[in-house]
């Protein structure tokens, strides 16, 4: 786990600091190496986009969730075992014919963590963080998706409290799938609007 | 703080660049900073406020340079130091064990707060508001695109502590956010799509009656 063969990168000299950081706070007792490798594991390997797409599984094949989810999604993703760190807050917001969501942290990177783990390099990239809020359809284009003329693209720019997450309209023709066929046709980054689902 | 981190708008920066099937890390020292990150605050009293505070403290030419868990590395590092850490002059502790890091996860760190613990709401759903024009040499979530900008007050988010003074070390100063909605045309003038629209949350001292 501590071992650091395969960082061929140049950034050494970081790899370096970061290992003379952990080794001080270790000696000073604020931290127990164990305890690093278990939030470690956490985000690589349990805590990531195939969560947020159980959910929006559940609320496409469920009603009453769906309404509970758009009500209040930290107490409805909690009846799928979901929440805690970077989503106390949580806001999901419903994609339909009228609307498509799109959410960018401008300032840094806000990212709702419970259902979607953490941000890909680009989510927190200058490229996407300046463009988005000034020309969410170029950005849009750019991932390959075209959002009608006449369809508002509403941006949240959440640099506040609240994690947002988007959830995407139900595929046409998907009808006959179980709620597992469904979670496999969710995206991350339908999820966070850069993509219909 | 008018830092290069306050990026909504700018140009230049090129295309996105996104990478197919992308791990959450790159490199095994990106594993170790995430962890040191989550770790600390559970023993060390630092928040997201005073880590946002140190990141956007970096100059723009090594911010722009550095990774994203660099920055990090940066932040807490000068944090550390802040607290008296880094030389033992100060104490803290015990460490959060192994066996109780699912829990803090599950857990995490509510922010927002009982309404009676705030002022009272100087804005009502529905009131145009206009972002201020403040520049303040801390931190601050008021980006600059918004400041001079008129909205609409859409939600009362309820009370949340100011993050400019968490950041700062000043008393607290519990107070609404709002959800406030733009126009893509005031925000960016003639050029921008008439039918789109955005979303910022937004504290109650960031707004004036428009």
């Amino acid at each position: 786990m501590h071992d650091s063969h395969h960082d061929d990168h140049p950034d050494d000299d970081v790899a370096m600091r970061v290992r003379a950081l952990e080794d001080l706070l270790v000696a000073r007792g604020l931290v127990d190496r164990a305890a690093i490798d278990a939030f470690v594991d956490a985000y690589e390997n349990r805590i990531g986009p195939r969560n947020g797409a159980r959910v929006v599984a559940r609320a496409w094949s469920d009603p009453g969730f769906r309404k509970r989810l758009l009500a209040d999604a930290p107490r409805a993703i909690a009846e799928l075992g979901l929440g805690g760190l970077q989503g106390e807050q949580l806001v999901v917001l419903e994609n339909n014919d009228a609307v498509h969501n799109m959410v960018v942290c401008t300032l840094c990177s806000c990212y709702p963590w419970p259902v979607l783990g953490l941000p890909p390099v680009w989510y927190k990239s200058a490229p996407y963080r300046s463009r988005a809020v000034s020309d969410p359809r170029g950005v849009l284009r750019e991932f390959g998706v075209e959002v009608p003329v006449d369809r508002e693209v509403r941006i949240w720019d959440s640099s506040a409290e609240i994690r947002y997450m988007v959830l995407p309209q139900r595929p046409r023709g998907s009808d006959s799938l179980d709620e597992a066929a469904l979670a496999a046709l969710v995206t991350r980054d339908g999820m966070i609007g850069t993509a219909l689902v | 703080m008018d830092g290069i981190h306050d990026m909504g708008g700018m140009h230049g920066f090129g295309p996105i660049e996104r990478e197919k099937d992308e791990p959450p890390f790159h490199a095994d020292w990106e594993r170790r900073m995430l962890g040191i990150s989550l770790a600390v605050p559970f023993v060390v009293p630092i928040t997201d406020d005073h880590l946002r505070r140190e990141v956007e403290r970096i100059a723009p030419e090594p911010y722009l340079r550095m990774s994203y868990y660099e920055r990090w590395l940066e932040a807490m590092v000068s944090l550390l130091e802040e607290r008296g850490v880094a030389d033992g002059s100060a104490a803290f502790g015990p460490a959060v064990a192994a066996d109780a890091v699912p829990a803090a996860i599950a857990g995490g760190f509510p922010l927002r707060l009982p309404d009676k613990e705030g002022r009272a709401a100087r804005f009502k759903p529905g009131q145009r508001v206009r972002g201020r024009n403040m520049h303040p040499d801390g931190h601050t979530r008021l980006p600059r695109y918004a400041r001079g900008r008129v909205g609409t007050i859409e939600t009362d988010l309820g009370v949340f502590g100011l993050p400019d003074a968490n950041a700062a070390g000043r008393a607290p100063e519990p107070q609404h956010c709002y959800t406030v909605a733009f126009t893509l045309r005031e925000l960016w003038g003639d050029s921008a799509s008439a039918i789109d629209t955005l979303r910022l949350d937004l504290w109650d001292e960031y707004l004036e009656p428009a």
